[in-house]
């Protein structure tokens, strides 16, 4: 089992009900007859495909029948955040990053101390 | 103001019993047998053919305002709900955040569907009588959660899904709306394309616990 949260509906749904739709926040050239060809092409086919962070499209497809995105990791599979259609994402490549980073410098921190702890109590 | 017309499909006065009307279930209910209720049944199963289902599609507040005006019912407050009237024969469920699927006795729907539309004037909104594409079947006794425990993946312990909740869910391989109109019964919306499928499946779903189909 493995649940997805819509944010139209409210609640986590099984994962069968949803059906991925490639990368989020991809939007129309405004004016396709002032488009390159090469900048058409980037519109039309071009992805990124991202190790880690990447913001997707996804419907829920058998239920509320809406479109939303999430922001999920694509290494561990994490979903970071889910959002509605027109909604920008909170986590980022470079803010989870960032986070991260000083997630584990927090550890280390905290290993350092409990160390000097051990030292004192010895 | 609004150009509202109604368009009444029925076959009616001299032309009444023309075409024979059919519940998508009734070649099933031939081929596949209906069951009677034994002493040992804990689960009924009966369909509602022939009801109006209506899919309203719009803002919920101008519909809201046109639904009180014509059935004096309001739209559920909250995603995934469903209300009925005070008799039950008439119900309004939350489909998505922009439509909702309306179910009144069979032959209300065309009245309604121009009242409705009167009532809505030049607002932007969507009325579409799917009624011949969709019929309700109703499950019905202590085994009925039972029942759809061996066919959907949704939770439907009554701590996740309380009366007055409706969704639609995976059913075996097929889509349905899953509705709890009141304690002991449950209500499922199948497509006519599914419904034999469904059926089949409740009757096989349902054979362990003496699944009766009323008639
Ligand atoms: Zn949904």
């Amino acid at each position: 089992m493995f649940y997805i949260f819509c944010p139209y509906c409210g609640e986590h749904r099984e994962e069968e009900e949803f059906h991925p739709k490639g990368q989020a926040h991809i939007s129309r050239p405004e004016d396709p007859e002032a488009t390159s060809d090469e900048e058409w092409g980037d519109y039309l086919f071009f992805r990124d495909n991202p190790r880690g962070v990447h913001h997707e499209l996804w419907v829920h497809a058998v239920g509320c029948r809406k479109f939303f995105n999430i922001t999920r990791h694509t290494v561990s599979y994490e979903i970071l955040e889910v959002y509605k259609m027109g909604e920008q994402p909170s986590i980022t490549a470079e803010n989870y990053a960032a986070q991260q980073g000083a997630a584990s410098a927090d550890k280390e921190r905290n290993a350092s101390q409990a160390k000097h702890q051990e030292g004192v109590r010895a | 103001m609004s150009n509202a017309q109604q368009f009444d499909t029925r076959l009616v006065g001299e032309h009444a019993g023309e075409i024979a009307v059919e519940s998508p279930l009734a070649y099933s209910m031939h081929r596949s047998g209906a069951p009677k209720a034994k002493a040992d049944t804990t689960v009924t199963l009966r369909e509602r053919a022939f009801l109006g289902h209506l899919t309203l599609r719009g803002g919920a507040i101008v519909l809201d305002e046109a639904l009180r005006d014509v059935l004096g019912m309001s739209l559920p407050g909250e995603p995934l709900g469903l209300v009925q009237d005070e008799a039950g024969e008439r119900s309004i469920q939350w489909m998505s955040p922009d439509e909702w699927l309306l179910i009144v006795p069979g032959g209300e729907e065309f009245d309604v569907e121009r009242r409705l539309r009167e009532a809505l004037g030049d607002a932007h909104f969507a009325i579409s009588n799917v009624s011949g594409g969709q019929t309700l079947l109703e499950l019905e006794g202590e085994a009925a959660r039972e029942v759809l425990m061996k066919s959907v993946a949704y939770d439907v312990h009554p701590r996740h899904f309380p009366v007055g909740k409706g969704v639609t869910t995976v059913f075996a391989k097929a889509s349905v709306i899953l509705r709890r109109p009141s304690e002991e019964r449950w209500e499922l919306v199948v497509r006519r394309s599914f419904a034999d499928y469904t059926y089949r499946w409740l009757l096989d779903a349902g054979e362990e616990f003496g699944v009766g189909v009323e008639r």
